[in-house]
């Protein structure tokens, strides 16, 4: 699984960072870099709430 | 040459050069296509072939070719459209035929000098094409830009997956390909892909239209692949250079000796850490101040981010704003390390790559204009700050600020 930001969609609420920030971190804009790499297993729980998290959707997980 | 030639716009006067279109079929044309070796020329240099049998294998596809340069500092396509519109049309309705589509489209900048001869043309041929007219900003003509525009009327970029090829216009698979590469299509479809690859570099063949400028030039010509840069910057009466600058503003600056010895290749510019992309090639004389025609760059593309993606729209202008004071002050040098972090933290995270081709023009800049550089983070521009601007800028840009 990986995690992508949809950039046009995120309004930099911050909250995907604050829910998972061993994978993201907020640039001094406010807006989320995310790791690019396959989620470990054992880490997979925060990145879905994480993407549930997003009040705009704009976290998104895809299964390659 | 074999784009460029002595013949008029009409119909009659582009089939006496060139002859008639040959009826092939979407199989014949797609196996002609691959073994001409055709890469696009919109920039990415991308198999034409190999995009073509992706888009053909979906359903209901349609063509759109783009035909409307972006690059300030471009004017290949519009020269095409304009003098040998029928070149374009012809390599469109080829398209079509090889991907199996019904449907033509046609892009082009809403302000174009080209308008009229295309309008011309299209009333002396057929076939019907849906022609769209595009905002002149820079990333209106980015191909999910052209999709979003024809579909939502909103000419900005899209998130992708899925790209065009997948899901264009009205959601059915749409082959986007550059003008130029249109035109190489309509005369690989006569005279064969053995002829095609007759001259150019073996890997990446044919012929290709390079936008050559500097202070007082600006022309198009044609050239097979492969051709020395060195050769077209002499033939410009360019030559009292520092750097040259290769690709657009996406591209990249290069010293001007190591870049006369560069060949006008895809493979030849990356191993030399840039890129052919849409054939522009700008030579900077040894009197101008590198440092401040990338400031005014820097700016222009700041000003046409899409406002879209938070990282392009703050990073752009901030880097912007930093390269301008370098310089022409105040300079405090603190800023470097600012600057620094902005080019390390912005490509990459836009929805399309507008924000990375900035952050590679910038680092380009701060690498081979690097002592001038030094210079200016002293207190001590350089004299070329009152030379005449030769990178071309539509307007001018405020630095700092998005538009």
């Amino acid at each position: 699984m990986r995690v992508r930001v949809n950039p046009i969609e995120c309004t930099a609420q911050g909250l995907c960072a604050e829910v998972f920030p061993e994978w993201i971190a907020l640039d001094e804009w406010g807006y989320p870099a995310v790791d690019g790499q396959p989620v470990p297993e054992q880490l997979v729980k925060e990145a879905r709430r994480a993407a549930a998290a997003c009040p705009v959707l704009a976290l998104k997980l895809s299964q390659d | 040459m074999r784009l460029i030639t002595d013949s008029g716009p009409s119909r009659q006067e582009h089939l006496d050069v060139h002859g008639p279109l040959p009826e092939l079929g979407g199989a014949q044309l797609l196996d002609l296509v691959d073994a001409a070796g055709l890469l696009g020329r919109g920039g990415a240099g991308f198999p034409t072939g190999r995009k073509m049998r992706t888009v053909a294998a979906g359903r209901r596809p349609v063509v759109l070719g783009n035909a409307c340069e972006g690059e300030p500092a471009s004017s290949k396509d519009e020269l095409l459209l304009g003098r040998h519109p029928h070149l374009v049309l012809d390599g469109l309705q080829v398209a079509a035929r090889a991907v199996g589509a019904r449907e033509l489209h046609l892009a082009v900048h809403r302000d174009s000098a080209a308008r009229g001869a295309l309008d011309k043309a299209l009333r002396e041929r057929r076939e019907t094409v849906t022609v769209h007219d595009v905002p002149g900003r820079y990333v209106a003509s980015e191909e999910s830009a052209l999709i979003n525009l024809i579909n939502n009327g909103v000419a900005k970029p899209m998130f992708t997956p899925p790209r065009p090829f997948e899901r264009g216009i009205g959601g059915r698979p749409t082959l986007v390909s550059n003008a130029e590469t249109l035109a190489h299509l309509a005369l690989i479809a006569r005279h064969g892909a053995d002829w095609y690859r007759s001259v150019g570099d073996p890997d990446e063949p044919g012929t290709a239209l390079v936008t050559v400028s500097g202070p007082g030039v600006r022309h198009v010509v044609e050239v097979p692949t492969g051709w020395s840069v060195g050769a077209l910057l002499t033939q410009a009466g360019l030559t009292d250079l520092q750097a040259v600058l290769v690709g657009g503003y996406f591209g990249t600056w290069i010293p001007a000796e190591q870049a006369r010895g560069l060949a006008l290749t895809h493979r030849d510019l990356k191993a030399a850490g840039g890129a052919l992309g849409a054939g522009i090639v700008i030579g900077l004389p040894a009197g101008s101040c590198g440092v401040l025609e990338t400031a005014r760059v820097a700016a222009y593309l700041a000003a046409e981010n899409a406002g879209q993606c938070g990282p392009c729209l703050n990073g752009l202008p901030a880097i912007a704003g930093a390269v301008h004071r370098l310089a022409v002050g105040p300079w405090n040098d603190r800023s470097m390390a600012d600057l620094d972090r902005w080019l390390g933290v912005v490509a990459g995270r836009g929805a399309c790559r507008h924000p990375d081709g900035a952050v590679r023009f910038v680092l380009s800049a701060l690498n081979v204009f690097d002592e001038d550089v030094d210079r200016h983070r002293r207190g001590r521009p350089c004299a070329g700050v009152h030379a005449a601007a030769v990178l071309p800028v539509p307007r001018p840009p405020v630095p700092g600020r998005a538009a």
